[in-house]
């Protein structure tokens, strides 16, 4: 038996090595590499659908909404139910397509994943996540889905909450609107668990965009557990959805629509034609924004649901004035008149009297070149005041002209003053107000730096061009083309030199100085009111829906001017009689009541090369103690007295109430909050014109998921104007913004921005967007 | 030890009639006892009445198998082995009948095998379970048979052997149900070996596997999922949703029971059914989810404890026919038990054979208990007559 007791002690040893090489492997897999496979199970077994978060109203001063939801009936398909039918819902989907009356290969299209094989509409978001496929259906639709379940399994209508805007086009760029948010936003996010879903909306401009954190809430999370086939068996956990913030605003809808209304009316004035226009209403106590409007406008309703790709092409188009941009807050052009109210305050900190007298010639020599008053008009002898008043330009001219000569002229000394550059930048000009809207635009003030800057960046292609010259040019204006060539060559050489011109030109708002119509208003309100300068904001407060006060917004001041009392006082008081006697705004203020109610402000005429004027009014009101700033520019309007200041006196009038009811009974913006009640609607205080509007706030609740009563909700408030009405409305002549706008008078024009023979300009329009790069870049 | 037996103590002189019970292998009974209550538990954590599409029934009808098992177990303890050799050539016989009864229209097709007969529509029957304990007897009876003074079987018993070994082989092959043939083969090459045949026979036959392996492979005789398995498991990235996926998915649902596992019933993966067949071939993977570590290491380790007694039972058994027997029964269940936990711990090629004494099922178990049976009926003569 030995031989079979030996075999034996071998199959012993077999066996024990066998437990010894199980046991083994399990410590491997279970205690040393067991973290890994948790982290593996937990991912396989469980599927996160994200339950999308109301998004909080956007409301005005006492509680209207500007932006709301509305209850919208959606129609999702759930895709992995449909892929466990034997026919991967093939018939489901066909009766689908039949009851919502659209061909079945449309919504196949819009329900499969999107892929790298598979372009749009396709769904980008996870398969987990049900797919909308319609988001206007009808009530008794989604009714006979409901109700036939049996039929349309793995189908659901729900009511949804959906952006809703009862100021229609009014005020457009300054809310926003919203898009799809992109994976790589998602992830930029900080702390939000769940996953990219496809549902989740995240705003892309305006308010919506600058304070999109609050408003958006946060979206709940349902993780399910799943079997290996995707089923759900069990549910993980579940974390409801969060409604986000209301933004309660310091905007007031009806000023806001007054605004927006006597800016339509001057854009479709057939003779004039502007191409665009923008009006700012601020609140000269407190620096927050009343009012801001630009038009051409849109209807920010067009995003809801997803953009065609049509319509985006026809907001972002030259033709239509690019709808999308707000003129208020990036519309950069040249002041004009307005700005010598900077001026005034430059050379009486400069050391000329206040209550000094001044000759206003017709015209004034700078240089070698005359420099003409407006249309050539000798005024005589005047004080400051009454230059204000009849806005004459020839005493700005020597103002600037001498301190250009103080500081050392064409040689300047080491350290020039510049004095209007120092008080341009103290009233604000030069960078943004800092407003909470995205992407504002920094106007520009001219100076020694700015020049340099930009003689560097297009001193190859000026000197270049005094070599070659303008052979294209030459063709069709010999004269020009010798013209042009000289001045390159010029601007080659010595191109950097701050001319007696360029001072000239910047001391009335003209030339090289760009300005958006909220960096004036911002400065005016300085100057009439206490004489600092607030970063002006639009949002009051964020309030969570049941009234709780999340976060209050203050503007903060950001700079005071270095303007004595005495001087913002004596400027104040000039300004009160250009709307009346000889001021430049007499003529449409003659038959408003200035005895009521007394608007002062400033009229500016800005010279565009090769475009017509655009107009301005800078007002304020009461003329004694302002309250309000309002700021109007119409791009290429012609005169800012004839055009700007009749648009300025309609809105006036609605805030006071003039011949109409008033927009701000009392002329004072309201001083607290609108009054939320505890089931979180608002309470619009009830005025003479309407029945107050109620307004529903959602509550912390998930409202998306339960059927509602989707009618209750609609009272939309038809537009004033359709979408369709913008195209067709512009004049095809550019948009009135941008670097190149109001800055590049050309050479022999005989404008008052012409350097004529006292030497060459630094630019050639389309050489003018240069130097505005590398300052950017620095900011 | 004899001296213990031919003087038994008076606790088992009154015990009377049940008297063997006394002198069965406490170690043995004991391990598989814990074995049978583990299972128990793990089929009724995988087939609870709320996981979605999980059979309903199957603890009531695994108790019930047990119960069966264990008197099937129990009888063949009671009876000597010597016995059970006078009838070895009918049992044999009958298990071939079976074979062959499967091939017939009676047979019925389940998981993918033609290997089952069933009874009155309830009652499930896999001969091929009882084709092992059929081998390890027919094999054991041919092969104790050896002249005196020598210790190797003559060429001609292991021919035959052979012959006998061959026959379930091909019926079992023929339904298909390569796991089957495996375990009949390691239990013909276990009890060869034992036997004492030389190693030139030994090599041979190695040669032959080797061999047939290689036309097997050449000639595709293998069904295709069989052949999927085998290259899933070589690499398992080839098929990850199909053929790869059982591996992978047995192998994160143990690994992510870490140390001391999710606990009883709460297994996410098991609750999400994530890994096919898991109250039978997969069983494993529930105590490895569940119990951890801890739980799936005792199991081996129990599994460990019922082969080593069955060894010992083998080594101290000197009738050479009670020897092999339990030798062959240990190849067998060594075998088993080493393919079972192995494939869900990603180590061997996925196959078809369920975890002695824990899966899920019938005439396995009862082939299992008749197993334990014979193994304490050998102990028991050993004990009682030297």
């Amino acid at each position: 038996m030995s031989l079979m007791q030996s075999r034996m002690i071998a199959l012993h040893v077999f066996v024990v090595v066998m437990l010894v090489v199980l046991a083994g492997r399990l410590w491997q897999v279970q205690v040393m590499r067991g973290q890994h496979f948790v982290t593996v199970a937990n991912k396989t077994q469980t599927r996160a659908v994200v339950v999308p978060a109301v998004r909080g109203q956007i409301l005005d001063a006492v509680g209207r909404p500007l932006v709301r939801n509305r209850t919208s009936l959606v129609v999702s398909v759930d895709t992995m139910e449909l892929s466990r039918m034997p026919d991967k819902g093939k018939a489901v989907i066909g009766r689908l397509a039949e009851l919502l009356g659209r061909p079945a290969v449309d919504i196949q299209k819009r329900v499969r994943l999107c892929g790298p094989k598979v372009s749009r509409p396709c769904w980008p978001g996870s398969p987990y996540q049900p797919v909308p496929v319609d988001d206007h259906v009808s009530t008794p639709m989604a009714l006979q889905l409901l109700e036939r379940q049996e039929e349309f399994p793995g189908v659901s209508a729900r009511v949804q909450a959906v952006r809703d805007y009862p100021l229609g086009d009014d005020g457009a760029q300054m809310l926003g609107y919203l898009q799809p948010v992109t994976q790589q936003e998602l992830e930029r996010r900080v702390g939000l668990k769940a996953s990219f879903s496809g549902v989740d909306l995240v705003g892309r401009s305006g308010l919506e965009a600058q304070y999109d954190e609050y408003l958006r809430g946060k979206p709940g999370v349902r993780a399910y557990n799943v079997d290996r086939m995707g089923k759900i068996i069990g549910t993980e956990s579940h974390m409801a959805p969060t409604t986000g913030d209301t933004l309660v605003t310091s905007i007031d809808a009806r000023v806001q629509a007054s605004v927006d209304a006597a800016l339509d009316k001057v854009m479709r004035r057939a003779k004039d034609r502007p191409d665009g226009a923008a009006g700012v209403v601020l609140d000269v106590k407190t620096g927050r924004v009343i009012a801001l409007s630009s038009l051409p406008t849109y209807n920010p309703k067009i995003w809801i649901g997803g953009i065609s790709d049509p319509a985006y092409q026809r907001l972002l188009s030259e033709k239509n004035g690019k709808p999308l941009t707000s003129r208020a807050t990036n519309g950069e052009l040249a002041p004009g008149s307005t700005f010598k109210v900077v001026s005034v305050a430059g050379a009486v900190k400069d050391g000329y009297p206040l209550h000094g007298t001044y000759d206003c010639p017709g015209t004034f020599r700078v240089g070698n070149r005359e420099f003409r008053n407006f249309e050539g008009v000798a005024h005589g002898r005047m004080n400051l005041h009454q230059a204000l008043v009849v806005s004459c330009d020839t005493i700005f001219y020597r103002f600037a002209y001498e301190q250009w000569q103080r500081d050392g002229g064409i040689r300047p000394r080491a350290k020039p003053r510049d004095p209007l550059e120092a008080m341009s930048r103290a009233f604000g000009f030069g960078r943004r107000t800092g407003i909470d809207l995205p992407n504002e635009a920094d106007g520009r003030i001219p100076s020694r730096e700015w020049k340099r800057d930009l003689w560097e960046v297009t001193r190859e292609e000026n000197c270049r061009r005094a070599r070659t010259g303008y052979p294209e040019v030459h063709r069709k204006d010999p004269t020009r083309a010798v013209f042009l060539k000289r001045l390159a060559a010029e601007n080659c050489k010595e191109g950097y030199v701050w001319r007696p011109g360029d001072a000239a030109n910047f001391s009335i708002g003209q030339g090289d100085v760009l300005v958006t119509p909220l960096q004036l208003a911002v400065a005016y309100a300085a100057l009439v009111g206490d004489g600092r300068i607030r970063s002006p904001r639009i949002a009051r407060a964020l309030v969570r829906p049941d009234g709780r006060v999340v976060k209050e917004i203050t503007p903060p001041v950001v700079g005071r001017l270095p303007v004595s009392d005495e001087v913002r006082d004596y400027m104040r008081r000039a300004l009160a009689d250009v709307t009346r006697g000889k001021g430049t705004a007499a003529g449409p203020f003659s038959t408003f009541p200035l005895d009521r109610v007394h608007v002062a402000g400033k009229t500016g005429t800005a010279e565009v090369y090769g475009k017509r004027d655009t107009a301005w009014f800078a007002s304020f009101a009461p003329a004694q103690d302002p309250r309000f700033v309002v700021v109007v520019m119409v791009s290429q309007g012609g005169m800012g007295g004839g055009v700007a200041a009749p648009i300025a006196r309609e809105i006036w009038e609605s805030i006071y109430g003039v011949g109409r009811p008033a927009a701000m009974p009392g002329g004072v913006p309201p001083s607290g909050l609108p009054a939320f009640q505890a089931d979180g609607t608002v309470r619009v205080p009830p005025d003479p014109r309407h029945e107050a509007i109620p307004v529903k706030t959602p509550r912390d609740s998930e409202r998306p998921g339960r059927p509602g009563r989707p009618g209750d909700q609609e009272e939309a408030t038809p537009p004033r104007r359709g979408p369709d009405d913008a195209p067709g409305e512009g004049t095809g002549d550019g948009t009135g913004e941008g670097p190149g706008e109001g800055t590049g008078e050309g050479p022999g024009e005989g404008t008052p921005g012409n350097a004529g023979e006292d030497g060459p300009r630094a630019r050639e329009p389309d050489a003018d967007d240069g130097p505005r790069r590398p300052r950017d870049q620095g900011e | 030890m004899t001296s213990l037996t031919r003087s038994p103590s008076l606790a088992r002189r009154v015990a009377g009639v049940a008297s063997p019970v006394w002198r069965m292998d406490g170690w043995l009974l004991a391990a598989v006892a814990a074995l049978t209550v583990i299972g128990t538990l793990l089929v009724w954590s995988s087939t609870r009445a709320s996981l979605a599409g999980a059979p309903s029934g199957l603890l009531q009808r695994h108790l019930l198998n047990l119960c069966i098992g264990l008197g099937l177990g129990g009888a063949i303890a009671m009876v000597d082995h010597r016995w059970l050799r006078a009838y070895a050539p009918l049992l044999y016989a009958l298990a071939m009948l079976g074979l062959l009864l499967v091939l017939t229209p009676a047979g019925e097709t389940i998981n993918g095998s033609h290997s089952w007969i069933v009874i009155g529509g309830a009652f499930q029957f896999q001969p091929s379970e009882f084709a092992k304990p059929a081998l390890v007897l027919g094999l054991a009876l041919l092969l104790a048979e050896v002249r005196e003074d020598d210790v190797r079987p003559r060429d001609f018993d292991v021919w035959l052997a052979l012959g006998i070994a061959a026959i379930p082989m091909g019926l079992v092959m023929l339904q298909p149900d390569l796991g089957t043939t495996l375990v009949l083969v390691a239990i013909t090459a276990g009890v060869l070996i034992l036997s004492g045949v030389r190693m030139r026979w030994i090599a041979g036959l190695a040669g032959v596997a080797v061999v047939a392996a290689v036309i097997v492979w050449q000639f595709q005789l293998l069904e295709a999922y069989q052949v999927n398995r085998f290259m899933a498991f070589i690499d398992p990235s080839l098929d990850p949703r199909g053929a790869g996926y059982n591996s992978r998915q047995a192998l994160i649902t143990i690994g992510s029971g870490e140390v001391f596992g999710k606990g009883l019933f709460n297994g996410g993966q098991t609750t999400g059914k994530f890994v096919p067949e898991q109250h039978t071939d997969f069983v494993f993977t529930v105590a490895g989810e569940e119990l951890g570590f801890v739980g799936a290491a005792a199991i081996v380790g129990l599994l460990g404890v019922v082969l080593l007694r069955g060894l010992k039972i083998a080594r101290e058994c000197e009738d050479r026919f009670g020897a092999l027997v339990a030798s062959g029964i240990v190849c067998w269940l060594a075998f088993q038990m080493f393919i079972n936990v192995g494939m869900t711990i990603g180590i061997m090629p996925i196959t078809g054979l369920p975890l002695p004494f824990v899966s899920y099922g019938g005439t396995a178990t009862f082939a299992n208990f008749i197993a334990i049976g014979l193994l304490q009926a050998i102990h028991i003569r050993e004990r009682s007559y030297g």
